[in-house]
């Protein structure tokens, strides 16, 4: 589709066939990222230099079967069918050959010209197997190399055979599945409407997709099928199901006799011996190591994207703050400067800064996909997950929603379905995230500051109930979600256990930069954007009286006997003043005036108001917006003026702003509205559409401000604040 | 007695003998390689009880209990 006259080699498989594998060693790592049409999946390509000739190929993401009922499924079909695909690589593990030569038989039935890459010949030589693979591709009708993709071994045999089917036209296969004469009648009877749907394409094709569609349609969410075409289908499943025939059972059936027969001609085991698999196995899901391990390996990934990326975020904050102090140096004071400085480098900052998370967390993933303990994973904590109508695999993306909701989003690629995907997408933004802590410092370091409650300490029992909250809250909306906004079956938990394997260190690499780099460039263009906008919103209008006034002052300051020292700190202390009331004044600050008898409900005042609009670049930006609110310039959530300026802050009235109350209420508005506009750029292109997350914003927004709400007015009930 | 895969004890072998699951999960099922005939043995249980692992042609498979329950079995060999 990218182009019509490049000709394309589809690679595909069964996932953990090693296919991906495969296509890094055939590619050398180079590989472009697009996306196929219409659908949220990542199509990886690369350039293959074959003979005179310059192919592209495609990585196809894994699947058992070309039947499809939804547009994910389908693309498969898709790219199978467009005018520029020439051949086929169709990789299959010589390990679960039983079940791996279903694919293989689909493709070749197509008429497609297929290579069959057996791959993992090393293993299947450990237990004791042996294939005949010229015997299968005589049978097959297509030629069945031997490889082993992770040692490169069988590379060149398996081009060569490419080049071979290149020359080759498409022709009709001569394999035959032996399909009784009554289903032949029904794909005769397919054929008109196919015909007309797929004009140009030889008869042989219209009875490969004939039967296609009588197992792919009914119940499917297909693209661009013509009514015809369906109404054809229901009436020929209707007519056998009348007669006692399950269509999809026969032409099942028929396909693994053949493959069955196949099988018993060129494998051949030397006695079953328990494998390495099984032994692990006997361990990792034992059902008290199993649990003790789970647990080890969850907190070790959890620590690590928690605790051990902070020197590098830390690292790559100083980075930006040193380039930021450069380019204030060079650049004449004025709208450029802070534009460049507050917009442009923040916002590059603001992208770079989730790289080290993202990396770690994709590694790790890596490494428990390809090491097959991802399933295990699934297998273990299934349970817990179904219960609120997630699939097992969603607990990953969700612990880690614990660190960063925008790794974690990304994270759910491994969920298989797109409702489940999208469900998980939206309840895991609220997760407590590492974004949240300092917020939650500063509030308790500001009203609880000493205080306790029986044998704990009042902040840490905040703390601990925030976190709690979290989870209940996530899991709740996962259900409440599944049953409203997405409603369809729960997911079912059909997952192959793969044999446990050792991954490879470059393709784990490999892999976890390329998600990195299109982070970068999809997220990161509307981080940047919005970060810049945000700049300008909290930076205009100004306000020439103030500006003129301050220049007064400082005039005032410099022109006074007192000490050089004393003097830099007036001139701080104005600065930082300045800066507070230009905010005030701009349109952000105003905005902020504006939902005060909104906020006043829920305990804030209109300084929180401005701290909350800036919090949207990210939610520890809160703590340095509430800095030059209250005219402290920088600070963090220790900051022992900024928490002193919150308790003294007092509303018209002249109560405090801050109680213990209003404490709680801002820390519960924190953990549930989505103030990252990180998280909405990452959902949007997860998602792939601005539907998703302007509602996510929506419900999060509102489910804070009721929770805030009944908090806040809840307490004052009871008598608190 | 119709007996389902739930009522094999882990480590017997059976035959399939029919499924009856919705469609969609019917013919994954199907095409993941579980027809009539095939055998199947329940390999474990999930430390919380759910899902199982099946070991079937040569490969392993979990599915919940839910869908163990519709997969109707013929237990074969001693029992």
């Amino acid at each position: 589709m990218s182009s019509e006259a490049s000709p394309q080699v589809l690679i595909v498989g069964n996932p953990n066939s090693g296919k991906s594998t495969l296509f890094n060693a055939l590619s050398g790592g180079s590989a472009h990222v697009g996306n196929y049409p219409g659908v949220t999946v990542d199509r990886t390509s690369a350039t293959l230099h074959l003979g005179s000739e310059q192919i592209e190929l495609v990585d196809v993401p894994g699947m058992y079967s070309l039947t499809a009922s939804s547009p994910e499924e389908q693309l498969a079909v898709d790219a199978l069918t467009e005018s520029n695909t020439r051949a086929v690589i169709c990789v299959v593990d010589a390990t679960t050959l039983q079940r791996g030569l279903y694919l293989p038989l689909q493709l070749v039935e197509s008429g497609v010209p297929v290579v069959v890459a057996l791959n993992m010949m090393d293993a299947a030589a450990r237990i004791g197997l042996r294939v005949d693979a010229e015997r299968l591709s005589e049978l097959l009708g297509s030629p069945v190399i031997p490889v082993v993709a992770t040692k490169r071994r069988g590379l060149d045999a398996l081009l060569s055979a490419l080049e071979v089917q290149l020359q080759a036209s498409a022709e009709v296969s001569k394999l035959a599945v032996g399909y009784p004469a009554e289903l032949e009648a029904d794909l005769a009877a397919l054929a008109p409407p196919i015909r007309s749907w797929r004009p140009g394409t030889p008869a042989s094709q219209h009875r490969v997709f004939a039967l296609w569609c009588l197992l792919s349609l009914g119940e499917d969410s297909l693209r661009d099928v013509p009514d015809d075409v369906r109404e054809a289908v229901s009436r020929i499943r209707a007519a056998a199901s009348e007669g006692g025939r399950n269509l999809d059972l026969e032409i099942i059936s028929c396909r693994y006799a053949w493959l069955d027969r196949a099988i018993a001609e060129t494998c051949s085991v030397r006695g079953p011996k328990l494998s390495w698999s099984e032994r692990i196995d006997r361990v990792l899901t034992h059902p008290i190591a199993g649990i003790v391990i789970f647990a080890t390996v969850m907190f070790g990934i959890f620590e690590a994207l928690f605790a051990g990326a902070e020197p590098l975020i830390a690292s790559i904050e100083a980075v930006t703050g040193f380039i930021q102090t450069q380019a204030s140096a060079i650049l004449p004071d004025g709208v450029l400067q802070d534009l460049v400085v507050q917009g442009i480098i923040a916002g590059v900052g603001n992208v770079v800064v989730f790289a080290p998370q993202i990396l770690m967390l994709f590694l790790f993933i890596g490494f428990l996909e390809d090491s097959g303990y991802l399933a295990r994973v699934a297998f273990v904590i299934d349970r817990v997950m179904k219960g609120v109508g997630l699939h097992g695999k969603a607990f990953v993306p969700l612990l880690s929603g614990f660190a960063c909701a925008v790794p974690a989003v990304m994270a759910t690629r491994t969920i298989e379905r797109r409702r489940d995907r999208l469900v998980t997408m939206l309840a895991l933004p609220l997760m407590s995230c590492s974004a949240r802590l300092p917020v939650y410092i500063l509030v308790v370091g500001t009203v609880f500051a000493g205080q306790s409650l029986g044998w704990f300490s009042a902040g840490a029992v905040a703390l601990f109930s925030m976190y709690t909250l979290s989870v209940l809250v996530t899991l709740g909306a996962a259900a409440v979600l599944r049953r409203t906004v997405l409603p369809g079956p729960a997911p079912t938990f059909v997952l192959e256990m793969p044999p446990y394997r050792w991954p490879s260190a470059g393709i784990l690499w490999i892999n976890a930069w390329r998600r990195l780099r299109v982070f970068l460039v999809d997220a990161g263009t509307i981080i940047l954007a919005m970060t810049i906008l945000l700049w300008a919103l909290l930076s205009f209008p100004k306000s020439p009286e103030l500006t003129e006034h301050y220049a007064a002052e400082r005039a005032q300051v410099l022109q006074s006997g007192s000490s050089e020292m004393s003097k830099a700190e007036a001139l701080r202390t104005l600065e930082a003043q300045e800066a507070g009331e230009q905010l005030a004044h701009s349109l952000g600050g105003r905005f902020g005036h504006a939902i005060e008898p909104v906020l006043r409900p829920i305990g804030f005042d209109w300084q929180i108001g401005v701290g909350i609009i800036g919090a949207f670049a990210a939610r520890e930006v809160f703590i340095s917006t509430l800095g030059v609110v209250f005219g402290i310039g920088e600070a963090d959530e220790e900051n022992k003026p900024l928490r002193q300026a919150l308790r003294d802050a007092r509303h018209a009235d002249g109560s405090p702003v801050m109680t213990p109350l209003s404490g709680v209420s801002l820390m519960v508005f924190f953990l549930l509205a989505c103030q990252c506009m990180s998280t909405i750029a990452v959902v949007k292109k997860e998602s792939g559409s601005w539907k998703w997350p302007v509602f996510l914003f929506s419900y999060m927004t509102v489910l804070a401000y009721l929770a805030s709400l009944a908090v806040y007015q809840g307490g004052r009930l009871l008598g608190y604040g | 007695m119709k007996r389902s895969l739930l009522d094999l004890p882990v480590g017997q072998h059976a035959e399939i003998a029919s499924i009856d699951c919705e469609r969609r999960l019917s013919r994954r099922l199907m095409e993941m390689g579980l027809l009539p005939g095939t055998r199947v043995r329940v390999v474990r249980v999930a430390p919380l009880g759910d899902p199982i692992e099946l070991r079937v042609r040569n490969y392993s498979l979990s599915v919940r209990r839910a869908e163990a329950a519709r997969i109707a079995v013929r237990p074969q060999g001693a029992p």
